[in-house]
């Protein structure tokens, strides 16, 4: 089971049962859903003069898309939009099992380290990140 | 029981991959040697077009294609003509209701379906009535989860015209009274849809007994290939309908502004079809059939009953379909997100579907946001039952540790 306790470490259990800055305030929001799964996530954000004010999440799904939900909403908090976006890219390159510079820049997002062993779950792992990204490239919903 | 070794001798796939605990049949079998070889058999000693070329090799081809049709026929026991080849069930669905759907429903009338429906029995009429102004309605489902008669009943009535129904649940397993349905139906002048996706490769079909007035079914789910889908209709329906598609090879004469169609069935199939695969669905038939459905019923059966009674004091895990009477067991661990519990199955080379199965009505009714699906076939054992039923422990175990402050 090392690989799966790789994969199901007690912080993500935390964020999962206990998730930070759940709800929405009315921010600019991106709503994404894997209808394969159910996984069903709103980001949004409060993004003032280039820095990420807040970031809030909603919604439902498995233990790895609720909590890196959660996560995100704490790492990316107080960044600039050019800091997140290095940070987004580093996790997606983490996501794919590659060396990554600077990994500690991710701060607790780094527990997702043992997803890259289990492709059928990247997916789960980078619903809210994808949400995020979208909303700092200046998209939003309606 | 099967011979459980001698049949994974014929399955290459076990030969890759030893250690698999498949119970994902639900989703698509696997396919013996005797499938594949013939599939090469065409590409290697006659892999030419058909109803075509005038040259030997193309007769040759031609042949062996319609060769399967009339296997395919002889299967449900209907007629060479009746026999459509499609993509998938999918299509097919969606063919009757762009055909006969859109010919003969009008506004005002009504089409039964039902909550256990795989999505593509029900959404093509959905669209349709919508476009139509025609109603949909849903036969309630019992405290099981049930299709019954009684529920058909009170949902039946003078205005229904088309009667869109599973013979076998996709998620539950549960087996539709489908012959007393269509009895009802038909006194009432409705035409009726089986949906046998799931049916098929668990017991013999018969068209004429059931008198169902379209059934599809797929190549892929009885062993055979992907990329095939039967249509079944009855030939004065079928002879009533235009064809949806215009194209290569279901035209009789073409001109400037004109083209007279080819008779059913080659009307409703235009382009080059997918020539290895119904050849190879013609050797799934008689793969089945020299295995024998009773036979196949016997082991899955006798499989499904070892399971439940291996997990029946197992507290941790919740099933919805204990009386289901094909061998799929739809079930959660308890407080785990199915698709949680699905990772740890893949880490013992468990194969499970998890989530809605493409059937969210079903899902919704039970009141879960997915749910776990083995489905048992010929080619599993009572080895695999145990890692199963183990991991089930091991998946209780591993999820409760997290258990304890939730404030959600």
């Amino acid at each position: 089971m090392n690989n799966i306790e790789n994969l199901y470490r007690q912080v993500i259990m935390d964020h999962y049962k206990n998730p930070r800055n759940k709800g929405l305030k009315g921010y600019p929001h991106i709503h994404l859903k894997n209808p394969s799964c159910g996984d069903d996530i709103t980001i949004e954000a409060n993004i003032e003069n280039g820095v990420i004010k807040e970031v809030r999440h909603n919604g439902q799904g498995c233990s790895i898309c609720c909590s890196s939900a959660s996560v995100l909403t704490e790492v990316l908090s107080g960044k600039t939009v050019d800091e997140a976006k290095d940070i987004i890219n580093k996790y997606f390159s983490m996501m794919k099992g590659e060396k990554i510079e600077d990994e500690e820049e991710l701060e607790e997002a780094l527990v997702y380290e043992g997803v890259s062993k289990f492709p059928a779950r990247i997916k789960c792992a980078t619903i809210s990140w994808k949400a995020l990204e979208k909303l700092l490239n200046g998209e939003h919903d309606e | 029981m099967f011979d459980v070794k001698k049949i994974r001798e014929m399955f290459p796939i076990y030969q890759n991959h030893p250690d698999l605990v498949y119970l994902d049949t639900g989703a698509t079998s696997l396919k013996p040697k005797c499938v594949l070889d013939k599939m090469n058999e065409y590409y290697e000693k006659y892999g030419v077009n058909i109803h075509r070329g005038v040259y030997r090799l193309s007769y040759e081809a031609t042949e062996a294609y319609d060769e399967a049709r009339e296997k395919v026929s002889k299967f449900l026991n209907a007629s060479f003509s009746e026999i459509v080849f499609k993509r998938n069930v999918s299509e097919a669905l969606n063919f009757i209701a762009l055909t006969y759907g859109e010919k003969y429903l009008k506004e005002g009338d009504v089409v039964i379906t039902s909550e256990l429906e795989h999505h593509s029995s029900v959404l093509p009429w959905m669209k349709l009535c919508e476009r139509k102004k025609a109603t949909l309605r849903y036969v309630k489902l019992n405290e099981e989860g049930r299709i019954t008669i009684d529920a058909f009943k009170q949902a039946l009535d003078e205005n229904v015209k088309v009667v869109a129904l599973t013979y076998v649940s996709n998620v539950m397993g549960y087996v539709t009274p489908i012959e007393e349905i269509i009895k009802l139906s038909h006194e009432v002048g409705a035409k009726v849809i089986v949906d046998a996706a799931q049916a098929v490769a668990h017991f013999k079909i018969d068209v004429k007994k059931l008198d169902c007035d379209f059934l599809a079914f797929s190549s892929h789910k009885m062993m055979g290939p992907t990329g095939v889908g039967v249509l079944y209709g009855k030939k004065e329906i079928l002879e009533k309908l235009e064809p949806l598609e215009y194209g290569g090879d279901m035209n009789d004469e073409v001109c400037l502004d004109c083209v007279t169609v080819k008779d059913i069935p080659f009307r409703f199939e235009t382009g080059t079809p997918a020539i290895a695969e119904v050849i190879g669905l013609g050797e799934a038939i008689d793969f089945i059939e020299s295995l024998g459905f009773d036979n196949i019923n016997e082991h899955c059966h006798t499989l499904h009953q070892y399971a439940l009674d291996k997990l029946k004091d197992i507290k941790g895990i919740e099933i919805y379909n204990k009386t289901s009477e094909l061998a799929i067991l739809a079930f959660n661990i308890k407080g785990v997100h199915p698709h949680d519990a699905s990772t740890i199955f893949d880490e013992a080379n468990i194969c499970l579907r998890a989530g809605h199965h493409c059937a969210q009505l079903i899902t919704k009714w039970l009141g879960v946001v997915g749910t776990l699906r083995g489905s048992f076939y010929i080619y599993n054992d009572y080895n695999d039952v145990d890692k199963f039923v183990e991991r089930v422990k091991e998946c209780i175990e591993f999820f409760s540790q997290f258990e304890g402050e939730n404030n959600e």
